[in-house]
């Protein structure tokens, strides 16, 4: 195994891909290094995007935000203002794993490692946020909700990185929320997730909604939101949501959760979310 | 492998090793370096016993690899005493044994005070989720809280 630090995202590219065998990006390496000691991957190349400048930083754009591909979560946490704008997204970094993973680990990381249950995914794809990717054949700009493939697969081709992560402006009174069942309260993998975002007009109806829940099938997968808008989320349009979430359910069944058990989890992980984020954007604590 | 020069700071200090691309900051401090202090407990990130800080960052060192070590500084348990007088949280672990077979201590030692670097008066819940990442098989937690809220209070100048 070589190891490079890469000075521009360009340069890590085209290393990326001019490397005949197997090469990957090291961003917070918590999932990396944790591959290469187990002996799942025996990489050729390492390229540590870190050093790469302005790909530490979390800046505003366009009235949202630009963050960073190797932001550490942890310092997306201490950021006041992107916490106030999309709470859910930021609760679903911060739950990834301990304090010392947080001071490591990165969105961009969890989105490209390609798990189901990977924790920041479902809130990005909910904001409907988009990453740029800096490839051999050019920079583009795509959906996160198109980048998972499948299990431990994305739609990146060989030598594209993500350069950062575009959380889109937000209207008055949006507010998001995340929530994901684990068996234990700290430390574990969800078994099923859920990550909703709202928008309210002035009288409290909702104007704009877009649910993504994790866990429960190949990859992050949206619900039918159009249940909730148009209403002020009340029982009927909770269990319309909680329906069209275990609609789209299609889940392992494993030790850690039957297929019944995800799919019912799923319904009532939507229906929480989206009560957090109406109250959240209500502005009520 | 070939092996890649490092130049850093550990405890103040700089410090130059040589280690292969793979290797764990963890397997650097311990076998390179003579840095017993952190352990390993799981080598993947589970355990915290492996605990150190890097450019002010509580991390694992076994999920740290040593040429990330360039450039940065690094706090290890060793530089947490100065000299013979230990920190208020290491007198307070021995004080209120919060600690039986000693493996965790480092990790939890170094945790604990980056915790109280960001937060002087933290509640035992705080405590308790800002340490869920280090695991001790021995005490039961309820004294390392303890200990570390006695601390925590001689360092804000309560007792
Ligand atoms: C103890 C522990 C607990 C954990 N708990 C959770 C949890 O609760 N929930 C959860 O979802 N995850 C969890 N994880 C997994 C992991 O921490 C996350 O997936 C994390 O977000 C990965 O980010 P990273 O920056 O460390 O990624 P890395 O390990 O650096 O990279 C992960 C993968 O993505 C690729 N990659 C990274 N960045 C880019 C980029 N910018 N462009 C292209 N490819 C890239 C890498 O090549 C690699 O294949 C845990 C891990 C540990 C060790
Ligand atoms: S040895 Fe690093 S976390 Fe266990
Ligand atoms: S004292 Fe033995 S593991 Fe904590």
């Amino acid at each position: 195994m070589r190891y490079m630090t890469a000075e521009t995202a360009e340069a890590a590219s085209t290393a990326l891909a001019a490397e005949p065998g197997l090469a990957r990006v090291l961003a917070g390496g918590t999932d990396l290094l944790v591959q290469l000691k187990a002996g799942m991957i025996q990489p050729d190349l390492v390229v540590d995007i870190k050093k790469i400048p302005g790909i530490r930083e979390i800046t505003p754009e366009a009235g949202g935000w630009r963050i960073g591909a190797a932001v550490a979560n942890a310092e997306l946490k201490e950021h006041a203002q992107v916490k106030a704008d999309w709470p859910g997204v930021v609760e679903g970094a911060n739950l990834i794993g301990s304090t010392q993973v947080q001071g490591r680990c990165t969105m961009a990381g969890n989105l490209c490692n390609g798990s189901p249950a990977a924790d920041a995914v479902p809130g990005l794809v909910a904001a409907d946020a988009s990453v740029t990717i800096v490839g051999p054949s050019g920079t583009r700009v795509a959906k996160v909700a198109d980048i998972p493939a499948g299990p431990g697969r994305t739609t990146l081709a060989k030598g594209e990185i993500v350069t950062a992560i575009h959380l889109p402006a937000r209207a008055p009174r949006s507010a998001d929320a995340y929530l994901r069942f684990i068996p234990r309260t700290e430390m574990d993998i969800a078994v099923a997730s859920a990550a909703v975002s709202l928008t309210l007009s002035e009288d409290g109806t909702v104007t704009h909604a877009r649910v993504a829940l994790g866990a429960v099938a190949p990859k992050v997968v949206l619900a039918d939101a159009s249940t909730i808008i148009g209403t002020k989320l009340d029982d009927a349009a909770l269990a319309a949501l909680a329906k069209a979430a275990e609609s789209v359910c299609n889940p392992i069944d494993d030790k850690r959760g039957t297929i019944e058990f995800r799919t019912s989890t799923a319904g009532v992980l939507a229906r929480r979310a989206a009560l957090i984020a109406y109250n959240r954007a209500k502005g009520v604590k | 492998m070939k092996s890649i020069q490092v130049s850093t700071t550990i405890n103040g200090d700089p410090v130059e090793f040589l280690c292969t691309p793979d290797e764990p900051l963890l397997d650097v401090l311990r076998n390179r370096l003579g840095l017993t202090g952190a352990k390993e407990g799981c080598g993947t990130g589970d355990c915290g016993a492996c605990s150190v800080t890097v450019n002010g960052r509580l991390v694992c060192s076994c999920l740290v690899l040593g040429v990330e070590a360039e450039g940065a500084q690094i706090e290890t348990i060793e530089g947490m005493a100065q000299g013979e007088t230990l920190h208020p949280l290491q007198r307070h672990f021995i004080e209120k044994a919060a600690l039986q077979c000693g493996v965790c201590t480092p990790g939890i030692l170094v945790a604990a005070k980056s915790l109280l670097e960001k937060n002087a008066s933290p509640t035992d819940e705080e405590v308790r989720y800002w340490l869920a990442g280090n695991l001790c098989r021995c005490t039961g937690y309820d004294k390392i809280i303890e200990a570390v809220q006695s601390a925590a209070a001689e360092m804000r100048g309560e007792v």
